[in-house]
């Protein structure tokens, strides 16, 4: 997500480089490098108006500080423009009462099921909530089944009860959750929309029956600019107080996320960023600014790191990598590790400069790592620990063994060696780490 | 303006029905974008810079594109300089020529599926999530069930939890027969199946539903090809449609789906859902203008019967309604 936008934008940047001041002449280009970034990321038109023109303002205003080249200058400002329509603040979900209750709402498939799914699987694991979902799509075929599905997958109770009216199951959902000591309650809803008068009173009518804590918006990150008409019909009706924006994955420039908060001040709460059930994340508008300008984000990276990597594994590995024992064994056990940190694409977005080496638009086929895991567990553990002792016929057998190639286990091999031959350099102190 | 006569004269000679549904699905479509193009036209009665300021906004708003309105708009002064045209009224045809070119490049668009004469017609329904896929399959495999065809369903989405409910339901209410495979199967081993069935019991229509992926999923769309191996292995020059289905509600994202799938497979149309919300569909547009890829249906709202082939024509004229009259 982004990153094209960002590309964009750097592109911009840097024809200021050249300049030694800017001035009303020059920062006109530039300022339609920024618009036309803008709007091909579906960043609303209105909000591209008004961005413009302060970023161009500022630009060209008093704020000029002596001990920043142009370039710089305008970077700060689009950075701090850009955070202004993000949200300066990163949004929280409450989550103060006994039993808190989350209605999910949105137009067709936006994602609301699969996110009802994701949510309740983060704030119990985040915050060790007792989650239940409630079923209130009664009418498009297999939604219920759908999310039964996934709360069998992530063993979490679904109160249905087959058609019926939405805001009786929903007061009756609510009332079982009660009894059952259940403290928090996701409401998922059919998609609707937003000028659709009899559906949205629905939900009005469920909104009056129950206290919600949170009314939130399911977004489609590759909505064009009929987002902010969608946003505003749900919002007149039921007063939102934030949205989920989906599908954060694709290559969407995701412009919506840069005009939800400035047009309807309703906060992004949470994103969408894979299929997999684990695939959410909290939204922070400056770590979010980083990754659009290309500077990377680390602290996500390491907080990542920090939820799923076994720190004493990690440890122990780093100091066999230090003596020059770092064998197949440890480098099975690290691929485990990095594994969890979900897909690799993300995980290179979210390294500073990554952008500048081109790799920002890298794919990663998840199945090339699956070869190598497989060839590795086609090894024995004695080879894994001396693989020098892999010749021909093991070699033979390990490919048949994992579906792969012998010139695959090869190079698997000497992608190995090399790394060896890295690690005695660091051990001898004839290398420095690159980074 | 031979454009407009045209225009006119389907109103009058074409079914009345198909006009109203189009009407109907467009209207909220066509009334915020309509009362602000008329608004400009009063609000300028010259052509000044800032008329056509508000212009690029208004195209804009309509998602057709960035690159297509820019190139639009510069034709457009052109044409105005060249012509000496400066009153606002007389550029509101003007506008609506231009549309109609970009969209028909000098070609020939049929919205009709290519029926295959020897054996089962395959079509593949492809698109990134939420788009409608499955509903779109039901609603065309409805018409072809009315037309007297003998249609099977194939449950390709394997992957999404509840979808292979979702088609069977559909399969029930229409009277189709669907085949599916275990949960979580191989997409082409079902797929594979699913056309012996076609072959063997002499189906005419294969309709074959496929899990929801973002183009730049390198794997889902490497399973993308290899389910138009197998289709292809089995029915030589199968599929004979592949229809990607796009959300009316995308915005400039929709180049990249077309261009992605277009690469993998032979995408021979496109179907826009939901057009009766507020959104415009513009971005089809700038697809047929970059990719080449037209538009065959539209989808116009829920019911089993709101599908409608997409005529370019029409599609500009419930745009602009107000404006011919």
């Amino acid at each position: 997500m982004f990153e094209n936008l960002g590309e964009r934008l750097q592109k911009a940047i840097k024809n200021i480089r050249g300049y030694g001041k800017i001035t009303e002449d020059n920062i006109s280009d530039i300022m339609r490098e920024v618009r036309m970034a803008l709007l091909e990321a579906d960043v609303n038109y209105q909000v591209v108006k008004e961005f413009t023109n302060k970023v161009k303002e500022k630009a060209l205003g008093e704020e000029v500080r002596k001990s920043l080249s142009p370039s710089e200058m305008f970077v700060t400002i689009l950075k701090d423009e850009l955070i202004n329509l993000l949200g300066v603040e990163k949004a929280t979900l409450k989550l103060d009462k006994q039993m808190n209750i989350y209605m999910l709402v949105g137009l067709q498939g936006s994602g609301k099921t699969t996110t009802v799914g994701k949510l309740g699987n983060y704030l119990r694991k985040k915050y060790k909530k007792k989650p239940i979902f409630i079923a209130c799509d009664v009418y498009r075929p297999a939604a219920i089944d759908q999310l039964k599905q996934l709360g069998k997958e992530l063993d979490i109770y679904v109160y249905e009860e087959g058609k019926g009216k939405p805001v009786d199951i929903a007061l009756r959902g609510v009332k079982y959750a009660e009894e059952n000591n259940y403290d928090l309650v996701l409401i998922d809803t059919a998609g609707r929309l937003h000028i659709d008068d009899e559906l949205m009173n629905e939900l009005k009518s469920i909104s009056e029956a129950v206290t919600l804590d949170e009314t939130i918006l399911v977004i489609d990150s590759m909505m064009g600019q009929d987002a902010i008409n969608v946003i505003e019909g749900f919002n007149n009706k039921l007063s939102l107080t934030g949205t989920i924006l989906t599908k954060l994955d694709s290559d969407t420039r995701g412009g919506v996320a840069l005009s939800v908060r400035h047009l309807t001040n309703i906060p992004i709460k949470l994103v969408g960023v894979s299929e997999k059930l684990d695939g959410i994340e909290g939204f922070d508008p400056h770590r979010m600014v980083g990754r659009i300008l290309g500077e990377g984000d680390l602290l996500s990276l390491i907080e990542k790191a920090e939820d799923v990597i076994d720190a004493e594994k990690a440890k122990e590995a780093a100091k066999k990598l230090n003596k020059g024992e770092f064998d197949l064994n440890d480098f099975l056990e690290q691929l485990k590790q990095v594994k969890k940190l979900g897909p690799l694409e993300n995980i290179i977005k979210m390294i500073p400069g990554a952008s500048k080496l081109g790799l920002n638009n890298i794919s990663i086929d998840p199945k090339q790592i699956a070869h190598i895991e497989a060839i590795m567990l086609s090894m024995t553990t004695e080879e894994r620990h001396h693989p020098e002792i892999i010749k021909a016929s093991r070699k033979i057998r390990i490919s048949k063994g994992s579906g792969t190639t012998v010139q695959e286990v090869n190079r698997l091999l000497n992608q190995y060696e090399q790394m060896k031959k890295m690690m005695k350099m660091m051990k001898s102190g004839n290398m420095k780490l690159p980074f | 303006m031979g454009f407009f006569d045209k225009i006119k004269n389907i109103m009058k000679s074409n079914k009345q029905e198909d006009i109203i549904a189009y009407d109907h699905g467009l209207s909220k479509t066509r009334k915020h974008f309509f009362d602000k193009l008329n608004f400009l036209n009063t609000k300028y009665k010259q052509l000044t810079d800032e008329y056509f300021e508000e212009l690029e906004d208004l195209l804009v708003m309509a998602d057709i594109g960035v690159n297509t309105v820019m190139t639009f708009m510069d034709k457009l002064r052109e044409r105005v300089k060249k012509e000496n045209i400066t009153d606002t009224s007389m550029l509101a045809e003007i506008i609506i020529d231009e549309l109609f070119i970009i969209y028909v490049d000098e070609e020939v668009i049929s919205s009709k599926i290519n029926y295959n004469t020897d054996g089962p017609t395959v079509i593949l329904v492809v698109g990134v999530n939420g788009v409608g896929k499955t509903t779109t399959i039901a609603k065309l495999a409805n018409q072809m069930i009315n037309e007297g065809k003998k249609v099977l369903l194939i449950a390709g989405d394997t992957f999404r939890a509840g979808a292979v409910e979702q088609i069977i339901e559909w399969g029930s209410r229409i009277g189709a027969y669907v085949v599916s495979g275990s949960e979580q199967a191989d997409p082409s081993s079902v797929i594979y199946d699913g056309l012996k069935v076609a072959l063997d019991e002499k189906y005419d229509c294969v309709l074959i539903d496929t899990a929801g992926r973002l183009q730049n999923k390198v794997n889902l769309m490497n399973e993308l090809s290899k389910i138009n191996k197998v289709i292809g292995n089995l029915i030589p020059n199968a599929p004979h449609e592949t229809l990607l289905v796009i959300d009316a509600t995308t915005g400039q994202n929709g180049i990249s789906q077309a261009k992605a799938f277009k690469e993998i497979t032979n995408v021979t149309g496109i179907i826009l859902t939901k057009l009766d919300g507020t959104a415009k569909g513009g971005i089809v547009l700038a697809i047929k203008e970059t990719v080449k890829i037209p538009v065959k249906y539209i989808g116009l709202g829920e019911k089993l019967d709101d599908l409608r082939p997409f005529d370019i024509e029409k599609y500009i004229y419930g745009l602009f309604k107000g404006m011919i009259d």
